[in-house]
C-alpha cells in the first residue's frame, strides 16, 4: 500500500499505547478469556475434546490386550499426537471462523498486536489441551497400567508442546481455508502424513531412505520420540531435550508464520 | 430509547455548510481529506482519483447504488483496504496509522460479533481490545452498558448474539463501535433490515453523536430517503463521486424536489456526457 503522507509535526491527540509487535498482556489474556467464553457455550465440543482421547486410549488398551509392551509404545506416542490433532482442528476452525465473521478485521481496525491476538489463542487452547492431556496421562498411567519409566510429568509436558505445535499449525493453515470444509481437509493432508511417518507404524530407522530423511524434518517425528524416551529412561535424556526444544522451536516458527498470515490490509 | 431531545435537529438541517470543499487553512476541520484516491482491487480499479472531504462534527451520507465502490471507500478510511493509492487522511494522521485506532469506530456490512458469546461478553471483549488493563476495569464497565443502552439491547444484553434477529446483531455490531467514544464512526450500512420506528431512533441517535459528543460520522446508505437526514452527501456511482454537497444544495442545484430525484438527474447527466465523449472519439 502506498498512501502518501502529508508531513505533519503536532499529533492533535497523545497516543494511544503503540499495538506494536510487543505483547500486551491485558490484550492477549482478554482473547484468551474470550476464547474459553466462547467455547462454555459449546458444552458439547469441551466434553468431546476431553472425552474422545480417554476413550481412545481406553479402547486401544483392551485391543492390545495381550501385548501390553505394545500398548505401552502406541499408547505413548498417541498421548503426544492426540492433543497435536485436536488442537489443530480446534484451532483452524476457530480462527477460520474469526477470519470469515469480520470479527477479525474488526480487532485488526482496533489497537490489537497481531501477536495479542495469537498468544490469546495459543494460552487458551493450550489450558485446554493441559486439562486434556492430564486427564489422558493420568487415565493411562493409573488406570491402563501404561508402564512409562521416566515422569508423568515429563509425558504431559511432551503432550502440552504438541498441543501448542497443532494450535500453531492451525492457525496457519486456516490463512489458506477459503471454507469449513477446505479447514477440515487440511487435517489429513497436514497431520496424516506426519502420523505416517513419526514412527509410530514402523520404527523410523526401518523406512526407505527417502522417506526416513522426510520424517527427519517433520516435527511430529520428534514430538514420538520424546514420548518414547520418557517410556524408556528414568531422567531427562539429552535425546529428550534435543526432541523437546525442536518442538517448541517448531511451534514458535509456525506461530510467527501465522502471525503473518494476519494482515491489517486486505484486498 | 435514548435520552435526548428528538426533536432538537430536525432531519436535513444544514449546519452552515456550504457546497464547496473547505480551504486549505481550515483543512484541520476535517476529519477525512482525501486527494486522488485510488483503489484497485484484483483487476478492477473500484476508486477512481477520489477527491472529498468530510467535515468534523457532522454527519456525511455515502450514497449510491450497491457496488458503486461504498464499503471499498470506507475501508480505505479505517486502514483495512489494500492497494491504496493517493492521499488519504484521517483526523489528521494517514489513514491506517495506528494511533487511529482507538480513535475510529467501524461497522461492517455484515453484524461483526461473536455469534457464541452474549451481547454483554462481545462488548466486554471489545472494549478490553480498546482500553486494556485492570485499572480501567470500572471505567469499561460504564462504556459498556452506555453502549448496549444507546442502541436500545439493555434488556437483551445476556441473549446470546448468535439468538438474536439480524437486525439486533446489526445493533450489537454498532454497540462495539459506539465503545471507547471515538472521533470518526464509520458506519457501513447501518440500517439495512431494521424497521422504520428504529430506523428512526438510530437517526436520532447518530445526530446525538454528532452533535452531542461532537463526533463525525460517515454513514452509508443506498436508500436515498435516509439522504435527508444527513448534513452532507457523497453521492457516488461506479467508483466516482457525482456530488459533494449539502442535501439542500443537491436539490437546488438539479431544481429536484427529492435527493431520490436529484441523483438520478446526475446519473443521467453523467451518462450523457459519457455518451457524448464516445461519440466524438
Amino acid at each position: 500500500m502506498t498512501t502518501r503522507t502529508s508531513t505533519r509535526t503536532s499529533p492533535a491527540q497523545p497516543v494511544a499505547p503503540a499495538p506494536g509487535s510487543a505483547l500486551n498482556m491485558s490484550r492477549t489474556t482478554a482473547t484468551a478469556a474470550r476464547v474459553l467464553r466462547q467455547l462454555r457455550h459449546d458444552p458439547r465440543t469441551i466434553a468431546l475434546l476431553i472425552l474422545i482421547p480417554c476413550l481412545m486410549l481406553f479402547l486401544l488398551r483392551y485391543v492390545f490386550d495381550g501385548s501390553p509392551r505394545t500398548f505401552d509404545s502406541i499408547g505413548a506416542s498417541l498421548l503426544g499426537i492426540f492433543p497435536l490433532i485436536t488442537m489443530f482442528l480446534v484451532t483452524s476452525i476457530a480462527t477460520l471462523r474469526e477470519r470469515t465473521s469480520g470479527t477479525l478485521e474488526r480487532l485488526l481496525a482496533m489497537p490489537l498486536g497481531k501477536g495479542d491476538l495469537i498468544a490469546g489463542y495459543a494460552l487458551a487452547f493450550g489450558g485446554l489441551a493441559i486439562v486434556q492431556s492430564a486427564l489422558a496421562t493420568a487415565l493411562a498411567v493409573w488406570f491402563l497400567d501404561l508402564d512409562v519409566t521416566g515422569s508423568a510429568w515429563l509425558l504431559l509436558l511432551v503432550a502440552l508442546l504438541d498441543a501448542l505445535l497443532g494450535t500453531a499449525l492451525g492457525l496457519f493453515v486456516s490463512a489458506f481455508a477459503a471454507s469449513e470444509f477446505q479447514a477440515v481437509q487440511f487435517m489429513p493432508a497436514v497431520i496424516f502424513p506426519q502420523l505416517l511417518l513419526c514412527g509410530l507404524f514402523a520404527a523410523r530407522d526401518t523406512m526407505h531412505p527417502a522417506l526416513e530423511a522426510v520424517s527427519d524434518v517433520l516435527p511430529m517425528s520428534y514430538a514420538v520420540d520424546g514420548m518414547n524416551e520418557v517410556l524408556h529412561h528414568t531422567d531427562m535424556t539429552a535425546t529428550f531435550v534435543r526432541d523437546v526444544l525442536i518442538v517448541a522451536g517448531c511451534a514458535l516458527l509456525v506461530l510467527f508464520l501465522g502471525a503473518a498470515t494476519l494482515r491489517r490490509r486486505t484486498p | 430509547m435514548m435520552n435526548f431531545n428528538p426533536g432538537s435537529r430536525p432531519p436535513g438541517t444544514d449546519p452552515g455548510g456550504s457546497g464547496g470543499h473547505a480551504a486549505p487553512s481550515e483543512a484541520a476541520a476535517d476529519a477525512v481529506r482525501a486527494h486522488g484516491l485510488t483503489v484497485v482491487r484484483g483487476p478492477r480499479t473500484v476508486l477512481r482519483t477520489l477527491d472529498f472531504t468530510v467535515p468534523r462534527g457532522q454527519i456525511t451520507g455515502l450514497l449510491g447504488p450497491s457496488g458503486c465502490g461504498k464499503s471499498t471507500l470506507m475501508r480505505a478510511v479505517v486502514g483495512t483496504q489494500a492497494k491504496v493509492t493517493g492521499t488519504l487522511d484521517v483526523l489528521g494522521r494517514p489513514a491506517g496509522h495506528p494511533a487511529l485506532r482507538t480513535r475510529i469506530g467501524y461497522v461492517t456490512q455484515a453484524p461483526s460479533v461473536y455469534d457464541d458469546l452474549t451481547i454483554r461478553q462481545n462488548l466486554d471483549y471489545f472494549a478490553a481490545i480498546l482500553d486494556p488493563g485492570r485499572a480501567a476495569a470500572d471505567r469499561r464497565h460504564e462504556n459498556v452498558t452506555r453502549a448496549i443502552a444507546d442502541v436500545d439491547l439493555t434488556h437483551h444484553a445476556d441473549a446470546l448474539a448468535g439468538n438474536l434477529s439480524g437486525g439486533q446483531r446489526n445493533r450489537v455490531s454498532l454497540a462495539v463501535a459506539l465503545l471507547g467514544t471515538p472521533e470518526l464512526l464509520v458506519l457501513d450500512e447501518p440500517t439495512v433490515g431494521l424497521d422504520p420506528v428504529l430506523r428512526r431512533d438510530l437517526w436520532n441517535l447518530f445526530h446525538e453523536i454528532a452533535t452531542g459528543r461532537g463526533a463525525t460520522l460517515l454513514i452509508s446508505s443506498h436508500v436515498m430517503d435516509e439522504a435527508e437526514r444527513c448534513h452532507r452527501l457523497l453521492l457516488m456511482r461506479e467508483g466516482q463521486i457525482l456530488a459533494d454537497a449539502t442535501p439542500d444544495a443537491l436539490r437546488t442545484r438539479t431544481g429536484a424536489d427529492t435527493v431520490e430525484s436529484a441523483f438520478l438527474h446526475l446519473v443521467d447527466a453523467a451518462t450523457q456526457t459519457a455518451r457524448a465523449k464516445e461519440s466524438t472519439r
